[in-house]
């Protein structure tokens, strides 16, 4: 219990420290989306003709007349009443197409760390047990190399050979192809929602246009992963307690997994922390690549047509992900680790 | 010095891999350099009786969509994309290492502000920052430069802040106080100095990241426009062609923005080893 309640004051006190920068970044975000280029009275406008006089009152009702302090004082005040603007390009409320759109690029995002976590702790444990071998260069060459290429050229090399030369892959546009009919939305995950409806044909459809984008992401976030997990299982083989049971003849797989990994796990639990936001980060490049009809597409296009509401709806969007993502990494460091709580 | 400059070749000589980086960056920057001098073809002349042919002995990267030469549109890109990160990180550093070594000379309720923030801001999704400072500030290279120096600016403030605390109660720099400097006398003349080596390692490795963040702007369409060579738009106007199998159009610009990326994080592997041998993981 105490442990327990350890852990929760610990997330707390990091949540409340990490509140202002958060503000910081939305504030910072705010004041971008003031000088962008474009007046959004004119594209609300009844048309290309309207008059001096009716974008003047477009601007007094949106508020843009005011003073930027007072419209950041509204913003904030809208954000906490739940109401984000209203997209300019596609005219519904923000929150409503970010809610549309967050599914598909969280099931992006989670499958590919799950992806790169199965690739890279492995990958660490072989490097780390026979550091100078082979095997620990081989993973080095493969970390250095990964790190090196764009998700964007690797996603485009991905298609010429799954799509174009091997002809594997489906056509890599979207999250299904057109002629599958879609499941009934429960949880918005594709996987999800086709096995909650029994539909395997559809599942199979979802799961290889999934493939190729998890694969390019997955590959460009291997390297930290990998070299985490390397450095951290070395340092917890060279302990005392490692040699004790090696002393004791305990068998090497209960070793190197009950007593080895799972210390070795906290490093590797904040890297995946850190990575989880580059790649929601990533995932603009990834999603234009794939024309995936996640919230980073969705963003940049509304960017690239000057149209801010969606823009700091996405940023909002990606703070509060944040927050979650920490405040998950730090209960799971109680888990993995019962003695943080302690401290 | 000299004994430096020994153990450098020393290190070159056993490592053959950090050689290498040296040798690749030194040879990108001097193709950059020379590039109006070395190209075969003008690099925006377009031919369009000649489009998209696939690599020859004439073209040895092929040609696009519009006939242009992609060997020569390659080499011109990397005097750009070199420039962009490179002044970026510059400009980063400099920033970056000043903020920093006042934070950590200080120490006390500004620091911890400082480094919580920093933090906070180095978990944040960067890449997405940069594109809206980019589309704000207004769609120019400058801009890019700006962007991709602003998010990396929380690495250096981080890192020379770290560098500095550890030596703020050296003998020396008591030694320097006593003798009457000021406070930021100290930091420019004796702490920044210092902790420059170490920076060294950390740009070089910056470098890489610049160069991907930049070309990932440019990528999605911020930043540097058509027909300008750049390696990020040859990707992304070789995309359209990639599933009819154009492949040259991407593989080409793609292998040369990692194979930039790769001499530079090469690079900072190395000269960590020249500089700090205990830091080798």
């Amino acid at each position: 219990m105490s442990a327990l309640s350890g852990t929760a004051k610990r997330a707390a006190a990091r949540l409340l420290s990490s509140l202002p920068a958060l503000l910081g970044v939305l504030v910072f975000t705010f004041l971008l989306m003031r000088v962008l280029p474009g007046d959004p009275a004119v594209f609300f406008a009844s048309g290309p003709n309207a008059g001096k006089e009716e974008i003047e009152e477009i601007r007094r009702q949106m508020g843009l007349d005011k003073p930027i302090p007072e419209q950041l004082v509204r913003y904030l005040a809208d954000i906490g009443k739940g109401n984000l603007g209203r997209s300019l390009t596609t005219g519904q409320p923000v929150l409503n197409d970010l809610r549309q759109r967050l599914p598909a690029s969280l099931e992006l995002t989670l499958s590919a760390l799950l992806l790169a976590l199965l690739a890279a702790i492995p990958l660490g444990i072989v490097a780390a047990l026979r550091p100078g071998s082979m095997v620990d260069h081989a993973v080095r060459f493969f970390c250095s190399l990964g790190v090196c290429v764009p998700t964007f050229v690797s996603g485009l090399l991905l298609i010429y050979v799954f799509y174009y030369l091997l002809g594997i892959a489906p056509d890599p546009t979207g999250r299904v192809d057109v002629f599958t009919t879609l499941p009934p939305v429960v949880t918005g995950f594709l996987l999800v929602d086709f096995a909650l409806a029994g539909d395997w044909e559809g599942w199979t459809a979802a799961a290889r246009q999934l493939v190729l984008p998890a694969f390019t992401m997955a590959l460009f976030v291997v390297a930290p992963l990998a070299r985490i997990t390397r450095a951290s299982m070395l340092a917890t083989l060279g302990s005392d307690f490692i040699r004790t049971a090696r002393a004791l003849g305990l068998p090497r797989l209960q070793i190197i997994v009950a007593y080895a990994l799972r210390n070795a796990l906290l490093p590797v639990l904040t890297i995946a922390g850190i990575v989880f936001s580059t790649m929601l980060g990533a995932n603009v490049l990834v999603e234009k690549v794939f024309s995936w009809p996640g919230v980073a597409s969705y963003a940049l296009d509304a960017l690239l047509a000057s149209d801010y509401a969606p823009v700091q709806g996405f940023v909002l969007l990606m703070a509060s992900i944040f927050v979650i993502v920490n405040l998950t990494v730090d209960i799971l460091y109680g888990i993995a680790d019962p003695r943080v709580s302690v401290a | 010095m000299t004994a430096t400059l020994r153990h450098a070749v020393w290190v070159l000589r056993g490592n053959k891999v950090t050689a290498a980086a040296f040798a690749g960056a030194f040879l990108l920057c001097v193709i950059a350099a020379l590039a109006p001098w070395i190209v075969p073809y003008d690099p925006i002349a377009s031919n369009v009786v000649n489009a998209l042919q696939p690599p020859s002995s004439q073209h040895w990267a092929g040609t696009d969509q519009l006939g242009r030469d992609v060997f020569s549109r390659l080499v011109m890109a990397a005097r750009l994309d070199l420039a962009i990160a490179a002044s970026a990180v510059t400009l980063s550093f400099a920033a970056g290492a000043v903020i920093g070594s006042i934070c950590g000379y200080a120490g006390g309720r500004l620091d911890a502000a400082v480094g919580r923030f920093v933090d906070v801001l180095m978990a944040f999704p960067l890449f997405v920052l940069a594109m809206a400072m980019v589309a704000a500030l207004g769609n120019r290279i400058e801009n890019i430069v700006i962007a991709t120096a602003i998010i990396n600016l929380p690495f250096y403030i981080r890192f020379a802040r770290a560098e500095v605390n550890v030596r703020r109660n050296a003998g020396w720099v008591e030694a320097a106080r006593a003798c009457g400097d000021s406070h930021l006398s100290v930091i420019l003349r004796f702490l920044l100095p210092n902790i420059l080596p170490a920076m060294a390692v950390q740009i070089s490795l910056n470098l890489g990241w610049a160069i991907i963040n930049a070309a990932g702007l440019s990528f999605i369409g911020l930043g540097v426009k058509p027909p300008t060579p750049e390696w990020g738009i040859m990707v992304a106007e070789g995309a359209r062609f990639i599933s009819t199998g154009k492949w040259w159009l991407v593989a080409f610009p793609g292998l040369a923005l990692m194979s930039a990326v790769l001499c530079f994080n090469l690079l900072g592997d190395g000269l960590r080893d020249i500089l700090d041998p205990r830091m080798r993981t």
